[in-house]
C-alpha cells in the first residue's frame, strides 16, 4: 500500500490558502500544539496563536503564521480555519513593526473594554509575527 | 413639431448619456468578476465551518446550558433586521426590492404585536428605510466596500450586533440580503443568525455522519469551542451576506446599465428618424416656396 498522506486544508475567511497532502502537520492547539499524522482519532480544537508546520520528507517545507481559530481532524484530513493565515517567509518586517507600534498607539487611546481588546489582539499579533520574522533573519 | 436645432440637441446629449451608461456597464461588468471571485474563495470557510458547527451541534444536542446565541433568549419579541444593501444607486430594483420585502416584514411582525428593530449597511437601504421606519434604525454602516470589502468590516458588525445581544436588546436576529443567482437575478433572501439555526442536513449523510459524531474529542471541551465558534460563525455569516450583496450589486448595475443603453440606442434611432423628417419637410417646403415665387413673377 502506498504510503498515507494526511489531506491538510488551511483555509481563512478570505480564501483556501492551502490543500494539499502532506506527511504530517503541526498545528498550535489552545492546549498545547498537536500534530496530526493520518489515521489521527477525530477531534475538534480552538487554535492559538503560533506557527503551523508542514512536513513533507521527514522535515519542514512550510510554515504558516496564523492568529488563533480552528482546527477540524479527522481520520484522513486535517482542517485549520485561521483567522489569518501568512507564511512565515513572507512576513514584511517594516510593515509589523508599524503596525505594532500603531497597535499600541490604538491600545493607550482606547476608550472602551471592546477597543482596548482589539487593540490588545493586534499588539499581540504584531510582537508573535516580529518574533518569527527576527528568528527567520536569524537563520538566514 | 420641434425644431431642427432642438432635435440635434437631444440627439447629441441622448447619444453621451448612451456613453456614460455603457461605460458604466462596463465597468460593473470587472467589478462583477472581482466580486464573484471574492466571494467564491470566501465560500470554503463559510462552509467547513458550518460542517464543523454541524458536528459540535449535534454532539451538545438535547443537553442543557448550550450557549446563549444557539439557545436563543426563549422568545421573539424584539427583532433585530440586518438589511445589507448597495451605497449607491443605479442599479435596478436592486435597493428598492430589498427594502419592499423588509417593509413588509416590518408590518408583519408589527401587526403580530412585536418590536422591530434594523440595522442598515450600506447607504441606500438606510435611506430609503428612514423615511419612514426613522425610529427603528438602530445603526448603519456605509461605505463597506471601500476600499475593498474585507472580512475585518464584517467582524465590526459582528460585534456590535453581539454587544446589543448581550444586552439584551433584541431576541431575534435576521440578516436580509440579495443572494447572487446571475448577473440577471438575485434573490432577496432572509437568513436567521441569533439564535443560531444548524443547517438542514442532506438526507443519507445523516447516518454516516452519526457515527462519526460519536468519535470526536474536543478540545478545550465542547462548550469553550462552541462560545468561541459561535461568534465567529455570526462574522463569517455576515460576511457572507455582504459579499453576496457585492456581487448581487455589480450584477443588477449591469443589467440596468446594459438596458439603459439599449434603451439610448432605440431613442436615437427614433430621434435621428425625426431629425431626418422634418429635414426633408424643411427642404420641401422652402423649395415650394422658391418654386411658386417664380411662378408669381
Amino acid at each position: 500500500m502506498a504510503e498515507e498522506l494526511v489531506h491538510f486544508e488551511l483555509v481563512s475567511p478570505e480564501k483556501l490558502v492551502i490543500s494539499r497532502k502532506l506527511e504530517m502537520v503541526v498545528v498550535p492547539g489552545s492546549e498545547g500544539d498537536f500534530g496530526v499524522l493520518p489515521r489521527h482519532a477525530p477531534f475538534i480544537s480552538t487554535l492559538r496563536m503560533g506557527v503551523v508546520n508542514m512536513y513533507e520528507a521527514g522535515k519542514v517545507s512550510d510554515s504558516y503564521f496564523v492568529a488563533g481559530g480552528f482546527a477540524e481532524v479527522t481520520e484522513e484530513r486535517c482542517t485549520v480555519l485561521a483567522e489569518r493565515a501568512v507564511p512565515v517567509t513572507e512576513i514584511d518586517q517594516a510593515a509589523v513593526e508599524k503596525e505594532l507600534i500603531e497597535a499600541k498607539a490604538d491600545l493607550e487611546n482606547a476608550d472602551t473594554d471592546q477597543e482596548k481588546a482589539k487593540a490588545q489582539d493586534r499588539v499581540a499579533t504584531a510582537e508573535m509575527m516580529l518574533t518569527l520574522s527576527n528568528a527567520k533573519a536569524g537563520h538566514a | 413639431m420641434p425644431s431642427l436645432k432642438s432635435l440635434k440637441n437631444r440627439i447629441a446629449s441622448v447619444k453621451s448619456t448612451r456613453k456614460i451608461t455603457s461605460a458604466m456597464k462596463m465597468v460593473a461588468g470587472a467589478k462583477l468578476r472581482r466580486a464573484e471571485e471574492q466571494a467564491n474563495a470566501a465560500r470554503p470557510y463559510a462552509e467547513r465551518m458550518e460542517r464543523m458547527l454541524g458536528e459540535l451541534s449535534a454532539s451538545l444536542a438535547g443537553q442543557q446550558g448550550a450557549p446563549k446565541l444557539m439557545a436563543g433568549t426563549g422568545k421573539d419579541d424584539v427583532q433585530l433586521l440586518v438589511v445589507c444593501t448597495a451605497d449607491r444607486g443605479l442599479c435596478g430594483g436592486f435597493n428598492a426590492s430589498i427594502v419592499k420585502e423588509v417593509r413588509r416584514k416590518i408590518t408583519e411582525l408589527e401587526s403580530a404585536g412585536k418590536t422591530v428593530k434594523l440595522f442598515c449597511i450600506g447607504r441606500k437601504g438606510r435611506d430609503m428605510l428612514r423615511r419612514d421606519h426613522h425610529d427603528k434604525i438602530v445603526g448603519s454602516l456605509e461605505d463597506v466596500a471601500k476600499p475593498a470589502l474585507t472580512f475585518d468590516k464584517a467582524d465590526d458588525v459582528a460585534r456590535i450586533i453581539l454587544e446589543m445581544y448581550e444586552q439584551g436588546a433584541f431576541d431575534v436576529c435576521i440578516v436580509y440580503y440579495n443572494l447572487f443567482k446571475s448577473a440577471m437575478t438575485q434573490i432577496v433572501t432572509p437568513q436567521q443568525l441569533i439564535p443560531f439555526a444548524p443547517p438542514a442536513k442532506a438526507e443519507g449523510a445523516g447516518e454516516d455522519a452519526g457515527t462519526l459524531k460519536a468519535m470526536y474529542d474536543f478540545e478545550p471541551s465542547e462548550e469553550g469551542i462552541l462560545s468561541a465558534l459561535l461568534p465567529r460563525n455570526l462574522s463569517v455569516q455576515i460576511f457572507r451576506s455582504m459579499l453576496e450583496s457585492a456581487a448581487s450589486e455589480q450584477g443588477a448595475r449591469m443589467t440596468a446599465m446594459d438596458n439603459a443603453t439599449r434603451n439610448a440606442g432605440d431613442m436615437i434611432d427614433n430621434l435621428s428618424l425625426t431629425y431626418n423628417r422634418t429635414r426633408q419637410a424643411v427642404i420641401t417646403s422652402e423649395l415650394i416656396e422658391i418654386i411658386s415665387g417664380a411662378e408669381a413673377v
